[in-house]
């Protein structure tokens, strides 16, 4: 490594000042070809675009061929990572939030993304909501409703056990017949589940991105975390081997929740206008999602996704704002607070990696979990470090990290709080017992304006899915080009299609999104890996920082 | 007739702009007009560039060595984009405004099929500009 101190000049907006950047002899894009496919310029890496763009189709196929071999053998292999592997997603996600936090409180804090003089890229709301939008929106849609009340509902029921295992799905101990202490246990695991350890994950594998691009002067690739580690070998077959993995689980994951996504988007429309049910409808709802998902990633990160970004939080505020004021507002209000303290206080045990009683609500939810957001990382990751450049690591952590947490605490405790609120004082249990596409719609059903707040639901539902749509296309179209976000704007328009076409193909299968969604969580487990390397790539690289600068 | 010359060019494909840039310097000549060269980049790495300060040092040296190489009166400006594929049209109107020019010299392809779906920068450039706009076919 060497030193390089940049220096600020008046044709650039946002002065750079001191970075460290590291000396390597590697020049972005040198591996990679460039041409045109008739009128369309291309500019890609090889052999990463084509290698990850073949498996992709490969899996496809053969999930098509072999439907049910593929189905058994991705959903062994899914239960055999949540199942095995436990106590390690579990374990590693206590240390991604112990870590996040320590950077917080350590001199760490106040490295700056970017170099010491750089401005923030985007505002404070722009840079939220596309974090937010890209992050978790659409499960906020769907989960806001079902998870408090299912458990709340398995608290309710208490622990039964059978050989000495236990067979229920509470968490920890339950809290059998006693409505209080369920409600709180109930909010405290749906907010252990959507709180601190999702967004540790997402912060984690985000800064390490930023710092190694916008400090280090390397790539915007994932591999470029590694350099610390392997060296210049990460321009090779490891750092290929690692971003063909994080292209391939950002197109499936998105793929997958495009092909569930209609299919929730289609019964919400059944539901309010009796659309009919089937395949027709939900091909037509993905190529419309992909449609609107290609303008925006046409328009550009400024142009699209950060405009339709605003706009869904917008709409989302909105309808949180309409739940929690029309909504039983005393009881949500003092159910805010209630669970903030309920997460607090059952924090420790929740997240207790070993030695529980709970196997269930450990196995089926928490680890299921774990892997989940831990295979999203990547895609989150990657969006959040490329509108992050400008912020300290201390401003960064307490956005990517803290807030968000608050938003989830907030969004759960109003639209769960009110479900709940609907079982125990009205006896109201349709949301309860409806699908989990319907029970938001179930849930707004017996408020005023349910027509508008239905309509709304839908229009956010089906928003969110373009946001993630643009931003992963933004995101494998950069790690495909080998870092570069200038590549022509083309290739970004193939893979936005590219992720519809492979979303309409499985929906069309039989079995086809569910046996490789099993297949998506379970790279969560090598991705594990991959983020515990990060962090300690993360506190190698604020050293040289602190030191250098 | 004119007092400045804009001449956005992608340092990425200097060979493709050579006709342009040769077309620049003669009309900066006949008019004893500066020329300044305008370049958008991303603030994250690139090939040309691993931080903004050093694409604008480049983007100065190319300047000078077309100062010396022509000898006409020239300056750089660069602009830093979140999103350089995207936002060209539109930080190149801005940047035409803001440096008061008077002609625009850009290279541009020969118009193929795809200026039905991406209308071509120049075109754009040609059709929003208040200052003249000439585009030079590579």
């Amino acid at each position: 490594m060497t030193d390089q101190t940049t220096e600020t000049s008046d044709g650039i907006p946002s002065p750079d000042g001191a970075a460290h950047i590291i000396d390597t002899e590697y020049e972005i894009g040198q591996d990679n070809l460039e041409g045109s496919v008739g009128p369309f310029g291309f500019d890609i890496h090889n052999p990463v675009f084509a290698i990850s763009g073949l498996a992709i189709v490969a899996f496809v196929f053969y999930t098509l061929a072999l439907p049910e071999q593929a189905g058994s053998l991705f959903s062994w292999l899914f239960s055999t990572v949540t199942k095995g592997f436990d106590w390690f997603f579990l374990g590693a996600a206590n240390i991604f939030v112990i870590f996040c936090l320590f950077l917080i409180v350590t001199p760490f804090g106040n490295v700056r993304l970017g170099g010491t003089e750089a401005e923030p890229d985007y505002s404070y709301i722009g840079w939220f909501a596309m974090l937010f939008a890209a992050g978790m929106g659409i499960g906020l849609m769907f989960y806001g409703v079902s998870e408090p009340l299912s458990h709340f509902a398995s608290s309710m029921g208490g622990t039964a056990a059978e050989n000495g295992a236990r067979t229920d799905w509470a968490p920890l101990g339950g809290a059998a017949g006693n409505e209080a202490e369920a409600v709180r246990l109930g909010m405290a695991a749906t907010i252990f589940h959507w709180g601190l350890h999702p967004w540790a994950i997402y912060a984690v594998v985000a800064l390490a991105l930023a710092l190694f691009s916008y400090n280090k002067g390397l790539p915007l690739t994932i591999r470029s975390a590694f350099y610390p580690i392997f060296g210049d070998a990460v321009w090779g077959w490891v750092g290929h081997v690692i971003d063909i993995l994080a292209v391939f689980a950002t197109l499936f994951g998105l793929a997958t929740s495009l092909g569930f996504g209609a299919t929730q988007a289609n019964a919400g429309l059944n539901e309010l206008f009796g659309i009919a049910v089937g395949p027709t409808t939900e091909v037509i709802l993905i190529s419309a999602i992909t449609a609107v998902a290609l303008v925006s990633v046409m328009r550009g990160l400024d142009g699209g996704v950060k405009i339709l970004s605003e706009i869904n939080m917008g709409l989302a505020f909105l309808l949180l704002i309409f739940v929690l004021l029309v909504g039983p507002t005393v009881f949500l209000l003092s159910l805010f607070w209630d669970s903030l303290v309920a997460y607090v206080q059952f924090l420790p045990a929740l997240s207790n990696p070993v030695g529980r009683e709970d196997v269930n609500f450990m196995q089926g939810w928490t680890s299921f979990y774990w892997a989940w957001w831990i295979s999203w990382s990547p895609f989150v990751g990657m969006f959040i470090a490329r509108v992050s450049r400008g912020r300290t690591v201390r401003e960064f952590i307490i956005c990517v990290l803290l807030i968000p947490s608050m938003v989830c605490v907030l969004w759960m405790s109003v639209f769960g709080g009110t479900a709940i609120y609907q079982v125990i004082t009205d006896g109201y249990t349709v949301a309860q017992e409806a699908t989990l596409e319907l029970k938001l719609f179930k849930m707004l059903d017996v408020m005023p304006l349910a027509g508008i707040t239905s309509l709304v639901g839908i229009v956010l539902v089906i928003v969110f899915f373009v946001t993630s749509s643009d931003s992963g296309s933004l995101v494998i179209d950069t790690i495909t080009a080998g870092g570069k976000v200038d590549a022509p704007v083309p290739q970004r328009a193939f893979w936005c299609i590219f992720e519809g076409a492979v979303a309409i193909v499985l929906l069309l299968s039989a079995g086809g999104l569910q046996s490789l969604q099993s297949m998506v969580i379970s790279t969560g487990l090598p991705f594990t890996v991959v983020l515990l390397i990060m962090c300690y790539a993360i506190l190698r690289g604020l050293m040289s920082e602190r030191k250098n600068t | 007739m004119f007092h400045k010359v804009v001449v956005p060019v992608d340092l990425a494909h200097e060979a493709a702009l050579q006709k342009a840039l040769q077309v620049a310097a003669t009309m900066a000549k006949t008019h004893a007009a500066e020329v300044c060269y305008v370049g958008v980049a991303s603030a994250s790495p690139s090939a040309l560039a691993r931080s903004p300060a050093e694409y604008k040092a480049k983007l100065e040296s190319f300047a000078q060595s077309q100062a010396a190489q022509y000898a006409i009166k020239a300056s750089a400006h660069a602009i830093m984009s979140h999103d350089p594929a995207t936002d060209l049209n539109k930080a190149l109107e801005a940047a035409i405004a803001d440096l008061q020019a008077d002609l625009v010299v850009m290279a541009t392809h020969v118009p193929n099929i795809s200026d039905y779906i991406w209308a071509g920068h120049g075109a754009h450039v040609a059709a929003h500009s208040t200052a003249s706009v000439l585009l030079v076919r590579d």
